[in-house]
């Protein structure tokens, strides 16, 4: 007897054969960019299931890294934490001395543009301990030719005067203090008056008539009458007018950046000297200065 | 073991016939030594495809499907190999595999020693082994196959009276009962 295959034996083994000859021409065939075509069919059978595994495994490693690996975490946040405080301590410092070098580059374009004028520079050493007096200390003296009620100013505008001086420091009074003020005037009309602290940010400008027409936003400088500042030095800009009997209130914002001075400028003499207008002195300051100007 | 025996498909009685040794693969060879050097001095006998013929026949008279479509694994192999270059292997192969396969298939079911059934199923295995061919080309190799045309009506038809008189020279192979 011969053996005769079930039907179901040989479909089988013709797919079998005809499985082997598919791979068979597959591995022969060469698609024109993507090599031959058993790779073409093996990374397209395989694709799912790498991609599968990929993310099972991404999520086990999520879950590893997140829940199970975080015995050096907290010792790791604490270095990065270190570190993120130091680094910010450098970006603090190098800011600072950033403005100190955009500062010192306006006060050298400042002693430049006046080269007549003999001054001296000088850095905000001390501050008032108290609110009731507006005065700062600078690092400059007697030694330095400084001397009581010279002029001290910024590239900005007045600062205030000179009113202690010691070998190596000195104290000055800002217009801002309720004692501090300079002779003023308004730009435009040229209508003097003087201009004083009143303990607050802002200054009054005093006995300026009613009828005075004064707008806001109209620039005021030193008009050399107190004999302590120059003429033209700028004062500041008023900021709101307010009529009066027999005068009007003037508020002033001083020009001068008086509750963040860190370097000023000390007039060594009180004869007139020619200072030229804010705008021509902003030319001169670094990036940083002239990207406080309001 | 060597006699010709019968095979019982519901209540028709089917023959099963047996060769003479070597016979099958005599056969093999020389429709593939003729298939590959005929065409050469007559190219017009390229229109025949003999060792299909043979697969057809030898699947039609064993009436074994496993063995009919290993032969034609077998015989569409070679014919892959002699070839050349631009015929992949498995090319021919997978034709002829589901050839020697139907034709195991259709022998244990019908009388197939009638001419003209030989004709008919000729034709259609033609057709057949053709439009497989064409399927290989177009899904696999990515080239424009005609799956068929008036050419091949013609190669069909040759291939079928021409595989009916080849089919009575083969008969002789066969020991008889």
């Amino acid at each position: 007897m011969v053996a005769i295959p079930s039907k179901h034996k040989s479909l089988t083994l013709l797919a079998g054969v005809l499985l082997a000859q598919l791979l068979l021409l597959a591995v022969q065939i060469k698609r024109d960019s993507r090599g031959r075509l058993i790779r073409v069919w093996a990374i397209s059978a395989a694709y799912p299931f790498e991609r599968s595994g990929a993310w099972g495994f991404e999520k086990i490693r999520g879950v590893w890294t997140h829940y199970f690996a975080l015995q050096d975490t907290e010792k790791e946040n604490e270095a990065l934490r270190v570190e993120n405080d130091a680094l910010k301590l450098t970006i603090s410092q190098l800011q600072g001395r950033a403005a100190e070098a955009d500062r010192l580059a306006a006060l050298l374009s400042f002693k430049q543009s006046h080269e007549k004028v003999p001054i001296v520079g000088g850095r905000v050493i001390a501050a008032s301990a108290g609110t009731a007096s507006r005065t700062v200390e600078i690092d400059r003296g007697e030694r330095d030719g400084v001397r009581r009620n010279m002029a001290v100013i910024t590239p900005d505008g007045a600062v205030g005067k000179v009113i202690e001086v010691y070998r190596d420091t000195s104290q000055v009074l800002l217009l801002t203090d309720k004692e501090g003020g300079a002779g003023a005037m308004l730009v435009d009309t040229r209508t003097q008056g003087p201009v004083g602290g009143t303990g607050e940010p802002t200054m009054l400008m005093k006995y300026v008539a009613t009828e005075e027409n004064v707008p806001v936003g109209e620039k005021i400088v030193t008009s050399g009458m107190d004999k302590i500042f120059p003429r033209d030095i700028p004062i500041g800009t008023v900021v709101e007018v307010k009529a009066g009997n027999p005068f009007k209130q003037i508020r002033v914002q001083p020009a001068a950046k008086l509750d963040r001075l860190e370097t000023v400028i000390v007039l060594l003499t009180q004869a007139p000297v020619e200072f030229k207008n804010e705008a021509q002195v902003s030319q001169g300051p670094g990036p940083a200065a002239a990207a406080e100007k309001p | 073991m060597n006699e010709t025996y019968e095979l019982r498909s519901g209540e028709t009685h089917i023959e099963v016939h047996k060769f003479y040794p070597g016979a099958v693969f005599l056969a093999a060879v020389v429709a593939l030594v003729f298939q590959a050097t005929g065409p050469v001095y007559f190219p017009k006998l390229s229109i025949l495809d003999l060792p299909m013929l043979v697969t057809i026949y030898f699947g039609l008279s064993r009436r074994n499907p496993s063995t009919g479509l290993l032969l034609g694994m077998v015989i569409g192999l070679a014919q892959d190999a002699l070839s050349g270059p631009t015929v992949p292997l498995g090319f021919y192969g997978i034709a002829k595999t589901v050839i020697g396969y139907l034709a195991s298939s259709i022998g244990a079911r019908l009388d197939t020693e009638h001419p003209a059934a030989r004709f008919a199923l000729i034709f259609s295995f033609f057709v057949v082994h053709q439009g497989i061919m064409a399927l290989i080309r177009r899904l696999l190799q990515s080239e424009p196959e005609v799956w068929l045309n008036l050419h091949l009506v013609i190669a069909a038809a040759v291939n079928a009276f021409l595989g009916t008189l080849l089919f009575l020279a083969l008969d002789r192979l066969r020991r008889s009962s």
